[in-house]
């Protein structure tokens, strides 16, 4: 199902099949999983899978550059559910080519990075296996073209992240980064999904397109508020913006590869991609330019002040990086084409100087065991060549003309020049801005001057020696790229940035330039200013900066504190909603349920009131009134007498199943009290066979004396929700039953039962054909269940005091051994022996009148259920007359087999009729007549019948059989030492 | 009829309810067969009362419905039957399980103040 929709310009351009952009989506994580197969030490196998990945996914995109280049967009939908409006919509423009283009060529450059990064000793495959997938869910973000396809990305490269910062598990501080990456970026994550339900449901689709067309009636709605600040959270949570930005530092605890590619190329930048791909729907308003502005400039400061003081190598690229991603979002939030035209191309330029700068880092982290700034020197005369592409990337950081930071640090300046709103930000923003400008100079030079000279290094871990060639290759592309885009931007970058330009304003793209020398002009002078600046504060402060401990000022707001503030109180909250309202009592949570559910039921009458319809009651016979007294009373006996009377009960709970049984057939219903009958032998036996292993009852715990208050007022309690439940059922049975019935599904079963089923029993007919698929369910549970049961009980160890045998057949023992010519057991072997041996001859005819209750049941009462449980009736018969050894020995059952055959046969019938073209599970009818039997109803039905049947015996009697297993295996195991002195009181048990 | 098996379901359910509320497990699961019972006529009951019109079909005429007793609340019940048959089965397992475990036969495994 799909349909391919072309909104391309130029019909004449040749565009290659959008379904290739669904392959480019998936094949990051089919590589993934490849990966995730590999064998631990395949390191390079791995980085190669995952390097051609992203270079095959690479030329694909770049394909489509001549369609989406003059604005057009490539849209591939395929539907899954059109009725909620939810369809898997892969869809490229100018925009989101830049940025898949972006994430794939560093994801191309980081995977050859980590090829020589990652250290033999780690499980290096499945390091590449998460960044796959990383990068698909990154790609998945930029290709979606539906909103609620978006947040489901998002929400996977939150996962991804989470996984990559803790990949080296076994270190606390990365367990701690990721779980605090994880917790930010999913409470953003699921404000952001709300966000977008909102949007959605102002736009009337989720769909991207219909949404960006939508801008207008969106930021007139009433809801544009409320959805604005939950998408901002999200986009602000995921780019590390102030407040939320502590978790960018503490994610740096992951290897450097992820660093390079997730903090600073792509993940954080997924929220700056939000912000970009929103702008033309949200931007504009008020609350936008108050919220970004702000939210944007006091990143850019923080970010900017933090990183001058950070001794980490990469702590001070992590707060750079906040720095420029504030620096970013101020520039969107200021709202003038122009400005989101250099957040574009800002957003790129730092990736590519950025990934390149922690890179280098990684190399001196690698070749020297140590990335502390105070500890580094001089380590230009022993690593030349990534010095000097640390030099280059860093001066591309600072803003240095020549290089690509400048050009878009000069948009910058030139768009906070601008006059926006007249605002007391908009009036500093030019300071403000030329100031962050210098504190970025600064950091940038501290990075070089400390790291690459001074004097010669003393006491590091390693001896320092160059990266391996292939290892410096990545930085070498990202610094050539840098360089070539700062000298010759129109011919690099021009072309892409402005089809990206034109996918994201469309007409009011403005007229920018991308040329090195403006003249002389303020932004110039500006960014003179912040190079002269920053290089003299340096000058001045910079030997002083390795003493001082934390930033100045910020440093004492410390995000982690309050990150973990809030983390514990919700934690002691919950706890203590727990303490107060849970409860790992299964008598309170029944009371409470069954209490609510009485509630639940209880307001309708109470709002309503309780009337009677007028449908006409049917004639009351007396027999039937008769039946329910002793029923009823039975059913009440069986609730008084359980505590104390065992087996009383439980023949009283059988006398009220008969009454029901007797109702069903009254009631015209024989399937039911056929089946309910069989059941109930069924269960009767299994009550029966666990009754052995419970303990004895203490006759009373407050013997003599009266039962104190709180068990009076307990019991009362529940005699009251008792009685108030049993009261409320009759009266709502008697109120539906005194209205007519309501038209349903049944005339239809009812009519086609015949004609379609070919069968006139209807109950059986609905249950093997027209609902056939719920039968399957049901038998499955069944043999869950089974299974479960055998599973349970293959451990089961009976409780100390229930091991030794009964009561009864140790009399028998002792009296064998007292007379003289018997053998010990004798009695016991020759109990009952009349009656077992009737038993025994029962079986063939049980066993036949199952059969014949599966065979007729199509046309009759019968059928799969009622067969099968009269078929494990039959074996049950044949185990209580001969015993469990003596039948094992003769008869193999294997209960596991019926039911897997069972299941099977129930499968294979349903997809039989799939093959033949009709859909699953349909019947197909006809009589044959077999000699000496006649004419049975033979439909594909029976078959499935047949399957039903198997099931139910296999089911029933692994079940008994395994309770049945329990008497004769736990005699071997028990130690006559162990056994407990025999209780003195035996009265209770029945 | 219809009072009587109100009044028939009414009783089984106070009765099952009664049963849940204890603290033995015995107790428990009888009063869960109970409970089966009433739901099984509850939902029986919802197709109305009809005696003697069991939904077998004639072969040789169209079916008229109006002839027969509502099918669809049979077929939802023999489900239940089966299914009640199961969860029971399952039930007393897992009790007989924690019994040996844990030396009571307490529904939560330790003997209360009861």
């Amino acid at each position: 199902m799909s349909s391919p929709v072309y909104a391309i310009e130029d019909n004449l351009i040749l565009t290659p099949d959008p379904r290739l952009l669904l392959f480019v989506l998936a094949a990051p994580y089919l590589a993934s999983l490849c990966a995730a197969w590999l064998p631990v030490r395949a390191r390079a196998t791995a980085a190669a899978m995952s390097g051609m990945v992203a270079l095959a996914g690479l030329v694909a995109i770049a394909f489509f550059y001549p369609a989406v280049a003059g604005g057009g967009t490539v849209r591939q939908e395929y539907e899954w559910l059109p009725i909620l409006g939810l369809n898997l919509v892969v869809r490229l423009d100018g925009l989101t080519l830049l940025f898949s283009g972006m994430v794939l060529a560093i994801g191309a450059l980081v995977s050859l990075y980590a090829r020589y990064y990652m250290s033999a000793e780690d499980p290096v495959p499945r390091f590449f296996s998460f960044l796959l997938a990383f990068m698909g869910s990154m790609l998945g973000i930029i290709l979606s073209g539906n909103l609620i396809q978006i947040a489901f990305f998002w929400e996977l490269t939150s996962l991804f992240s989470f996984l990559l910062i803790g990949y080296w598990h076994h270190n606390q501080s990365a367990r701690d980064g990721a779980r605090m990456a994880l917790i930010v970026t999913g409470f953003g994550g699921v404000c952001l999904l709300v966000g977008l339900l909102l949007l959605g449901r102002m736009a009337g689709s989720y769909d991207l397109d219909v949404v960006l067309a939508a801008g207008e009636k969106i930021r007139a709605d009433a809801l544009y508020l409320p959805a604005l600040i939950l998408i901002l959270l999200g986009a602000f949570t995921k780019s590390a913006q102030f407040p939320f930005h502590f978790w960018l530092p503490h994610a740096m605890a992951a290897p450097t590869p992820v660093s390079a590619y997730l903090h600073s190329a792509t993940m954080v930048k997924a929220g700056i991609f939000l912000l970009i791909l929103l702008w033309p729907v949200l931007a504009g308003t008020g609350a936008w330019y108050l919220i970004v502005t702000t939210t944007g400039l006091a990143t850019l400061l923080i970010g900017a002040w933090a990183a001058i003081f950070q001794h980490d190598l990469k702590g001070l690229l992590a707060y750079s990086t906040i720095s420029h991603l504030g620096l970013i979002t101020l520039l969107l939030g200021l709202g003038s084409p122009l400005a989101a035209v250099a957040a574009i191309f800002h957003t790129v330029n730092h990736a590519t100087f950025k990934a390149s700068l922690f890179m280098a880092a990684g190399i001196i982290d690698h070749e020297t065991g140590t990335r502390d700034l105070r500890r580094l020197s001089g380590l230009a005369r022993y690593m030349p060549v990534t010095a000097t592409l640390a030099m280059v990337a860093a001066a591309a950081m600072a803003g240095v003309p020549l290089l690509n930071g400048f050009l878009s640090k000069e948009m910058f300046l030139a768009e906070a020049l601008e006059g926006h709103s007249g605002t007391i930000i908009d009036q500093l923003l030019p300071y403000l801005a030329t100031l962050a400008s210098a504190f970025s100079v600064l950091y940038s030079i501290r990075f070089i001057h400390q790291t690459f000279f001074g004097p010669e290094p003393r006491d590091l871990p390693h001896q320092p020696k160059e990266a391996p060639p292939w290892m410096r290759l990545p930085i070498e592309i990202l610094v050539l790229l840098c360089l070539l885009v700062g000298i010759i931007p129109a011919l690099t970058i021009g072309p892409l940035l402005a089809a990206a330009a034109r996918a994201m304003l469309g007409a009011a793209t403005p007229e920018y330039s991308l040329a090195i020398w403006h003249g002389f002009n303020a932004p110039l002078l500006m960014s003179m200013a912040a190079l002269l600046g920053g290089a003299i504060m340096y000058r001045i402060a910079g030997s002083r900066l390795n003493a001082i401990e934390q930033s100045p000022i910020i440093g004492r707001i410390k995000g982690r504190r309050g990150f973990e503030a809030t983390l514990a109180t919700i934690i002691d909250g919950a706890r203590m909603l727990h303490r107060l309202l849970g409860t790992s009592r299964l008598q309170v949570q029944l009371r409470l349920i069954i209490g609510t559910a009485l509630a639940g039921g209880a307001i309708p009458f109470l709002l309503l009131g309780f009337t009677l319809g007028d449908k006409a009651t049917t004639l009351l016979d007396p027999v039937f009134a008769v039946l329910w007294m002793i029923g009823g009373a039975c059913a009440a006996g069986a609730a008084w007498q359980a505590k104390f009377h065992r087996v009383a009960a439980l023949t009283l709970a059988g006398v009220a199943g008969l009454a029901a049984c007797i109702s069903f057939v009254w009631l015209s219903a024989p399937d039911l009290g056929l089946t309910q009958l069989l059941v109930e032998i069924v269960t009767l036996a299994l009550l029966l066979l666990g009754l052995r292993w419970l303990p004895m009852r203490r006759t009373d715990m407050w013997q003599g004396t009266p039962n104190p208050w709180s068990v009076k007022l307990r019991r009362g309690g529940d005699l009251a929700i008792a009685l108030l439940g049993g009261g409320g059922i009759a009266a709502v049975t008697y109120a539906m039953m005194t209205r007519p019935q309501p038209d349903s599904i049944s005339r239809a079963f009812i009519e086609k039962a015949y004609p379609e089923g070919g069968g006139t029993n209807v109950v059986n007919v609905i249950l093997v054909d027209f609902r056939g698929f719920d039968t399957l369910g049901e038998i499955t549970v069944l043999s869950i269940v089974a299974l479960t049961i055998f599973t349970l009980l293959r451990r089961f160890r009976p409780a100390p005091e229930s091991v030794e045998l009964p009561h009864q057949q140790r009399q028998q023992n002792a009296a064998d051994k007292a007379r003289s010519g018997a053998e010990m057991g004798d009695t016991v072997a020759h109990y009952l022996f009349i009656p077992r041996v009737i038993m025994e001859w029962l079986f063939p005819v049980v066993l036949t009148f199952g059969l014949y209750l599966v065979m007729r049941g199509h046309d009759l009462p019968g059928g799969g259920f009622a067969g099968g449980v009269t078929v494990s009736i039959a074996i049950l018969i044949l185990y209580m007359a001969s015993g469990t050894r003596s039948v094992e020995a003769r008869l193999n059952v294997r209960p596991v087999r019926w039911i897997s055959l069972g299941l099977l046969c129930a499968l294979l019938t349903g997809l039989a009729s799939l093959l033949l073209g009709y859909p699953f599970l349909t019947s197909e009818a006809r009589y044959v007549t077999v000699p000496l039997i006649g004419a049975i109803p033979l439909a594909s039905a029976l078959i499935f019948d047949i399957g039903v049947f198997a099931v139910v015996v296999g089911t029933t009697v692994l079940i008994l059989i395994a309770l049945a297993h329990q008497s004769i295996r736990s005699p071997r195991t028990r130690k006559p030492d162990d056994l407990p002195p025999r209780p003195a009181v035996r009265q209770g048990e029945g | 009829m219809e009072i009587v098996l109100a009044l028939a379901i009414g009783t089984l359910t106070a009765s099952g309810l009664w049963l849940l509320f204890r603290p033995r497990t015995f107790q428990v699961i009888l009063g869960l067969s109970l409970l089966a019972y009433a739901v099984n006529l509850f939902i029986l009951a919802a197709g109305r009362i009809r005696t003697d019109a069991p939904p077998v079909v004639a072969r040789d005429a169209a079916s008229d419905p109006a002839l027969y007793a509502d099918p669809l609340p049979q077929a939802l019940v023999l489900t239940a039957i089966v299914i009640s048959f199961a969860t029971t089965a399952l039930l007393l397992v897992v009790l007989l399980a924690s019994r040996g475990l844990t030396g009571t036969d307490h529904v939560d495994g330790e003997d209360g103040d009861q």
